[in-house]
């Protein structure tokens, strides 16, 4: 057992009803207890979705943990079956059917049987993965079926298409601004020339799933999502696949380098080179190169930062500091365990310390040690800040309302790096204000709140101190008045006078 | 539509409709009760044991009180302990040492979920061994999604409460209302402080008073229960503590329709004062003054048609009231239907249809959503009171709704708070006569 307040990912059916939710006309029936489809809350919410959310429940109640599901499953799949006449079913197992081990896949083939769709049994096991690995798989497990579906019946789409053709794989609902990215990549796709083939699970049909070995190549965007499949396609297919994230300047232009080199060796007759076009774009498309040449970002030279999110986005942020803005990153982290060492390997070098772990107050702590100038991370991160008094981007799920913007937001491709060199710039204290702060002692005489993780000290500030106090900079306060108790504390001293605080500068600055 | 059923008259003697469907409907898991009672009793620590599954739930569903160091957490099931590899009662030792030791709450209230329920796990078997171990009462709950919906995870948080109640012994029982010589009364029902204040004045402008709420704002008051202790419910979901507070504590039920709307509030008050052998003073004069000062939400609301959902057991006291307002009831879903424990307040809601014309709401029990929805489309109602994922569709589909969850959240009790259910049920119909835009369906047309 494990005391927990909050999770960074959900559960293994969240991520099997995001991507089955994402193809259109797929219907998931969640194999659960009554109450346990906040799923449809949260996607109805958050997406601000239209149409009701496809996923119902059969539900477990007492009688099916008494005399099992019995017909119920094949009942509530055949029903659905004639009211909303989807292409494909989708049986998703939760924590409590994985305890329960009924032959669920027995079910699903009864249903199949009795139904005009197809019927699957979503393979994933509550305690072995989380939301993001069951996404990965239960994407996988769907192309895998209608790939071999169609090549039983021949009429399996291999012939490529004439001109080069991709697929965009794991785009899906509730993503981190997914809809803007996929947007995004097909901008720039279509501007190098290349079809989108096929972009699943979102807006996709599995019916033309049998597709998408026509297209030249593969694109996988997140590394969460989608590489499963990525990785099944280039075995069955030799279908290469491009992984590299286009998030940042740097990592945009080998994403098409590598599109380029792809397509080099797919197609022998032509030569293709889009040097020109990465130069175009990132002088005058992207500001976010003259930006960081900019006299205004060199005041973001050597700040320290924090990132901490998914491997996707906190790898490509961590990047992007320390590579395109000349920031410090003092602390990369994710939540992605199961990813560590590929994480590991892709921010060596870039940052001082990595952390890998999915308990947020471990995130907490590591914040308020290292006291960052600005942190990336998820909503979870942002509460922190608030709490510390310093600013924060968030750069990946999980997220709000907040993250889905109406207006467009692309976090990949080349207006994605202004998106993302706005949220940097925003993120620290503007630099002349800063300037201006350190000069005259700061305007505000608010009284000062401890605002440390741990909870009230018992100190005492005399007056004469706590004026002293109240003389420096704001953006600063918080660090020296904690830096203040904490001297005061490991030498028993109760009362905080200017003397101590003097001392305490002095024992730091040694 | 609306006026199409107000034109036919009720002739023959109706009476109330009661169906049952499949039971697949949208609401929140029971656990979702550990939000508001951590807060209502302020000394409680609240541990639920149970999966990723419940607390990815918790997390979602409160949303920003999670960053508030909330006094409630999960216990996470891992395989290990699925299995059986792992000893039940020493990891739940060590994680209420942990919790006494960083919170020091006066009680600690274990929520047993679906998979505690599947694999059997003994919680009640346990809590009193761990209680003497660590010297702080452990009260056990099951409110698991298996049996029971939303709000009726608060009624087996009290229920269990209840039987942690101290007796009311023959002495201490002289000594209240010595002057009345009236006998004790308890209310139950987590409500809002606040709201706590009013009711209790409410009844005391009558001579009652009243000598305990369950819960009180913090354990160490439980009130004391006892054989002639009378106890009157403010909530239409709290059978089972009922049923707890008449055979395990031999208290004495006021069964009155519940005080949510000023004629509801005025028919529990008089209920008890008919019980308590007090004769009710001024509540006419009070209640018509509430209607009065409603005048301004009347008119939205009158004539209009309303469809019930259901998912938080409010529903049939929300309808008398809005019946009562001038409303056309078609359909109230409800999770479960006590009719001895709502008793009261389904007579009441009868009487009301019967005295403003209107025809009979159809109550169904364990409703289908997608009937509903059927339904819905053809009744074409002014407004659906519905759950979060129901809302957005709907309204892209040309329908008001209202969330039901803020009536499990707002302050709806008492004479006053009348005003803040018709708050939120013309909001949506408020706002509507402002936009221009959403009189358009906004859905594509289905290719």
């Amino acid at each position: 057992m494990k005391l927990a307040y909050w999770m960074y990912a959900g559960p293994a059916h969240i991520g099997t009803l995001r991507v089955a939710t994402s193809f259109k006309n797929v219907h998931a029936i969640m194999h659960a207890p009554l109450g346990d489809d906040y799923f449809n809350v949260m996607r109805s919410m958050l997406e601000r979705e239209r149409d009701f959310t496809p996923v119902t429940t059969s539900i477990v109640d007492r009688h099916v943990l008494a005399r099992g599901s019995q017909e119920k499953v094949v009942e509530n799949i055949t029903r659905k079956d004639k009211e909303e006449l989807p292409d494909l079913i989708l049986l998703t197992p939760t924590c409590t059917s994985s305890i329960l081990q009924e032959d669920l896949q027995n079910f699903v083939d009864r249903a199949a049987m009795e139904s005009k769709s197809d019927v699957l049994l979503a393979d994933v096991n509550h305690y072995r993965v989380n939301e993001l690995q069951a996404a990965d798989r239960t994407l996988e497990q769907i192309v895998r079926f209608y790939i071999e579906k169609a090549n039983k019946q021949n009429n399996l789409s291999t012939i490529k298409t004439i001109k080069p053709s991709v697929n965009i794989l794991g785009m899906f609902t509730l993503g981190f601004h997914n809809q803007h990215d996929c947007r995004e990549l097909k901008i720039l796709l279509n501007q190098l020339g290349i079809t989108v083939n096929e972009v699943i699970p979102e807006g996709g049909s599995v019916l033309n799933l049998k597709n998408l070995p026509k297209a030249w190549f593969n694109i996988v965007p997140y590394r969460e999502v989608g590489l499963m499949t990525a990785v099944y396609l280039e075995k069955e297919f030799q279908m290469p696949y491009v992984d590299i994230t286009p998030m940042g300047i740097v990592q945009t232009e080998s994403f098409i380098r590598q599109i380029a080199n792809v397509l080099n060796s797919i197609d022998k007759t032509n030569s293709y080179n889009f040097d020109q076009y990465i130069d175009q774009q990132t002088i005058y498309v992207s500001q976010a190169a003259w930006f960081a040449r900019s006299i205004d970002c060199q005041n973001l030279t050597n700040k320290k930062a924090v990132v901490f999110g998914d491997a996707t986005h906190a790898v490509a942020m961590t990047k992007i500091l320390v590579r395109e803005m000349g920031i410090r990153v003092a602390c990369a982290g994710t939540y992605c365990q199961h990813d560590a060492d590929w994480f590991r390997e892709q921010v060596w070098g870039f940052c001082d310390e990595v952390l890998i772990t999915d308990d947020h107050t471990q995130v907490g702590d590591m914040i308020a040690r290292i006291e960052p100038s600005a942190i990336f991370g998820t909503q979870m991160e942002r509460h922190v800040g608030k709490r510390l008094d310093i600013p924060c981007g968030v750069i990946s799920a999980p997220v709000h309302i907040q993250n889905f913007p109406l207006g467009y937001r692309p976090f990949l491709g080349y207006e994605g790096t202004n998106q993302i060199a706005d949220l940097v710039y925003n993120s620290f204290t503007l630099g002349m204000e800063d300037h201006l702060l350190e000069i005259f002692g700061g305007h505000d005489s608010k009284e000062v709140i401890t605002k440390s993780l741990s909870t009230d000290s018992e100190l005492n500030w005399t007056i004469e101190a706590t004026s002293e106090l109240n003389k420096i900079p704001g953006f600063v306060r918080g660090k020296v008045k904690r830096n203040t108790e904490k001297f005061a504390r490991q030498n028993k001293i109760i009362t905080i006078s200017i003397d101590v605080m003097y001392a305490a500068k002095e024992s730091a600055g040694a | 539509m609306s006026q199409l059923i107000t034109s036919q008259k009720i002739n023959e003697k109706e009476t109330l409709k009661f169906e049952c469907e499949t039971g697949n409907y949208h609401t929140f898991c029971p656990i979702s009760c550990v939000s508001w009672l951590y807060q209502k009793i302020e000394d409680s620590f609240f541990l639920v044991i149970g999966t990723k599954t419940c607390g990815y739930f918790l997390q979602n569903a409160l949303g920003v009180m999670i960053f508030a160091e909330p006094r409630y957490a999960m216990a996470e099931l891992e395989e290990a302990d699925i299995s059986a590899q792992l000893n039940d009662y020493k990891e739940l030792k060590r994680l209420c040492l942990q919790i006494k030791r960083d919170r020091n709450p006066s009680v600690i209230v274990w929520i047993g979920t679906c998979t505690t329920e599947i694999i059997k796990m003994d919680l009640e078997g346990m809590a009193p061994r761990l209680e003497t171990e660590i010297g702080i009462p452990i009260v056990v709950a099951r409110a698991n999604g298996l049996d029971y919906a939303f709000t009726q995870g608060e009624d087996t948080v009290l229920a269990a409460m209840a039987c942690r109640c101290p007796d009311k012994t023959s002495i201490t029982s002289n000594n209240t209302n010595l002057e009345t010589s009236m006998p004790p009364l308890v209310l139950f029902g987590s409500l809002p402080s606040a709201v706590v204040n009013v009711l209790t004045l409410e009844l005391n402008k009558q001579g009652i008073t009243v000598d305990g709420w369950l819960p009180s704002s913090r354990y160490t008051d439980l009130p004391a229960l006892g054989e002639d202790v009378y106890v009157c419910g403010v909530n239409p979901f709290l059978s089972r503590t009922a049923m707890t507070l008449m055979r395990r504590k031999k208290c004495k039920l006021i069964n009155a329709p519940f005080p949510i709307g000023p004629d509801g509030t005025r028919a529990w008050i008089e209920k008890i004062c008919n019980v308590l052998g007090v004769t009710p003073t001024g509540l006419e004069e009070r209640e018509k003054k509430i209607w009065q000062s409603l005048e301004n939400y009347l008119p939205l609301v009158r004539g209009k048609s309303v469809f019930f959902m259901g998912d938080n057991l409010l529903e049939i006291s929300l309808a008398r009231f809005l019946t009562r307002c001038g409303m056309i009831v078609y359909e109230c879903g409800v999770p479960y239907l006590d009719k001895r424990y709502q008793a009261s307040e389904l007579l009441l809601l009868e009487q009301t249809c019967l005295e403003k014309n209107v025809p009979m709401p159809r109550i169904v029990e364990k409703p289908d959503n997608y009937y509903q929805i059927q339904r819905i489309r053809e009744l074409q109602p002014d407004l659906v009171i519905t759950g979060m994922a129901l809302s957005n569709p709907l309204e892209a589909r040309g329908i008001n709704t209202k969330w039901s969850v803020e009536f499990t959240f707002a302050q709806i009790h008492g004479f006053a708070n009348s005003k803040d259910v018709l708050e939120l049920v013309t909001r949506p119909l408020r706002r509507n006569m402002m936009q221009q835009v959403s009189n358009k369906t906004l859905v594509k047309p289905a290719n």
